[in-house]
């Protein structure tokens, strides 16, 4: 007998006692790693006893690219790819938030319009992941319709990328100092037609779900998690405002002119499925309101900062000045000097306080980055949430805390 | 939103509370860094989560750093800790050495810590004494090194199509 097959009678009987135990009461079941319901590939064992979770454990790293080691053989421009990959539901977020710290790194000043535009760019890639978030919650409800919808408009946030920096999911956008170029008019069209289009199809969807009654009887009460429980577990962003905290980096310490906007931090009571969603949801208003803000006081000036030493030259200037094509050799080559330093600069990313880490000992590349993701620190709570509840409550918190794998495994 | 606090006043209540644990305080752009005695820290994070005016209850962030040429410290653990109600953050550092890499847990006092912590020990063999579950998170469960230290270069030594002394490297 081959070993393979003993390995199969052995596996056989293994799967015969575990057949024992479902009458015995308490069964193991995996909940992924490539699991529908998971949305990305993670892994949860639950305990239950019929269909009562009594407990579970998670493993995690399946799709770990080791960003952090990655950081520290990249010179600072080359970085912003590795950015893209962590929530890449919301790439842009993740890009500006590290120009941010390296402009924070280096002391450099942003001229107000360039942060217009980041401003209107990353409340898109919010409303963007919300929606996907949102969409999904439907899904898992069992109502596709409203997904079908709101993707159909996420095209439309992708379009928009796609206008200002040619990419669409990765987008690698802008540079250390602003943008690579001003919103061109084809882009302004499309954002006038999506802020006139989007709310429609927006508030569609939300009559479908906000007080529909078989989608509140399912998501209310789901995956609960108070605002002290919360909080001990370092919660931030929909999350954490949905259990009734109103924190926000937006507002606690506002970069890129965000104090120039009104906007309202939504807050739930309960921190259950139904304030998760009704969260974000209210969230995209705002972000709508925001970029209509911006878009009317839209100040005169630059897209960009006068940074010769990190952004690169135009192409024509390259081929005919001595200075530019220095310029573009350092940065292309990663030749530029930078300070000394350690900085800590966080942005509200779509899932909560995106944090960039940044220890620099001068020489090309980060000593060390690390990237403080929410995914990863929340997503530790989800047992917690869980227990006690039903196999298809849990397939609902998971979609409702939007947990991405790539932010979670970085 | 300004902070309620400001760095001195900060700093000037934790000293009067642990003087010469305290090793050094600086403000490197306008955040307030403070070096720890290694293993006070239990200690100073309890007491900072549990101080009426300060109420520093908030643990952002937790990681390591290796520094290999400082002898004898050549492991940081640096600690992100903020105030929600006062809006402030501070950032508290403890230096360990490579021949005892071992700090005390914070998991007693902020539950958030339990996979930063597994995340540090993950890839830089920091041991946290009293963690109820350290085993490796990101990394596989049969690696026998720690990533994220500086010995551990990214690209194979052994390449000679990138010469770096043309560089000036």
């Amino acid at each position: 007998m081959s070993t393979w097959e003993e390995e199969k009678i052995h596996d056989d009987a293994t799967y015969e006692s575990s057949l024992d135990t479902i009458d015995g009461s308490i069964a193991t079941l995996n909940l992924g790693p490539t699991h529908p319901a998971t949305h990305g590939i993670f892994q949860n064992v639950l305990k239950v006893d019929g269909e009562k979770i009594l407990g579970s454990e998670q493993t995690i790293g399946y799709i770990h690219r080791a960003f952090e080691k990655l950081a520290e053989r990249r010179p600072y421009n080359q970085i912003t790819t590795i950015t893209d990959r962590l929530n890449y539901c919301s790439s842009p977020i993740n890009n500006i938030g590290w120009h941010m710290t390296v402009e924070k790194l280096i002391g450099a000043e942003i001229p107000k319009r360039a942060q217009y535009m980041r401003v209107i760019i990353m409340e898109l890639a919010r409303i963007s992941d919300h929606l996907v978030c949102n969409a999904v919650i439907g899904v898992d409800t069992g109502a596709l319709t409203g997904f079908t919808y709101l993707f159909q408009q996420r095209e439309k946030i992708y379009d928009l990328f796609e206008e200002v920096c040619g990419a669409r999911l990765t987008t690698n956008m802008g540079r250390i100092g602003g943008f690579e170029r001003d919103f061109s008019p084809a882009f302004n069209e499309k954002l006038e037609a999506f802020l006139r289009d989007f709310p429609k199809v927006f508030n569609e969807f939300d009559t479908l779900l906000s007080r529909n009654r078989i989608f509140m009887d399912r998501t209310r009460g789901a995956g609960p998690i108070s605002a002290e429980r919360a909080l001990e577990y370092s919660f931030t962003g929909p999350n954490l405002r949905a259990a009734g905290v109103d924190y926000d980096v937006r507002v606690m310490e506002p970069y890129c002119s965000y104090e120039d906007f009104d906007f309202v931090v939504p807050v739930g009571t309960t921190g259950d499925t139904y304030d998760r969603f009704q969260v974000r949801q209210e969230e995209i208003r705002q972000s709508i309101r925001i970029i209509e803000q911006a878009l009317a006081k839209m100040p005169e000036g630059s897209y960009k900062a006068d940074l010769p030493e990190f952004y690169l030259p135009p192409k024509e200037e390259v081929y005919n000045n001595m200075e530019a094509l220095i310029y573009h050799f350092k940065i292309v080559m990663g030749e530029t000097p930078i300070p000394a330093g350690e900085v800590y600069h966080c942005v509200e990313g779509g899932n909560g306080e995106l944090g960039f880490y940044l220890i620099s000992d001068g020489g090309r590349t980060p000593y060390r980055l690390q990237f403080r993701r929410p995914c990863f620190i929340y997503y530790q709570a989800y047992p917690e949430m869980i227990t006690g509840s039903s196999i298809s409550d849990a397939v609902l918190t998971l979609s409702s805390m939007n947990v991405i794998a790539g932010e979670l495994d970085a | 939103m300004a902070s309620k606090l400001t760095n001195e006043a900060v700093i000037e209540r934790i000293k009067s509370q642990f003087g010469s644990d305290i090793l050094s305080a600086e403000t490197p752009y306008d955040f307030l860094t403070i070096e720890v005695q290694a293993n006070k820290q239990h200690e100073i994070i309890e007491w900072l989560k549990k101080d009426e005016i300060l109420k520093i209850s908030f643990l952002t962030n937790l990681g390591g750093v290796h520094y290999p040429e400082q002898v004898g410290r050549e492991f940081a653990v640096v600690y992100h800790l903020q105030s929600m109600t006062n809006n402030f953050r501070l950032r508290l550092k403890i230096y360990v050495s490579k021949e005892n890499p071992e700090v005390d847990t914070i998991v007693d006092l902020h539950t958030g810590a339990n996979w930063m912590e597994r995340e540090t020990f993950d890839f830089f063999g920091i041991t946290f004494k009293g963690h109820p579950n350290l085993v490796r998170i990101l990394n596989e469960d049969s690696m026998d090194y720690f990533p994220m230290r500086k010995e551990y270069h990214l690209e194979d030594g052994t390449r000679e199509d990138k010469d770096d002394r043309f560089f000036g490297r």
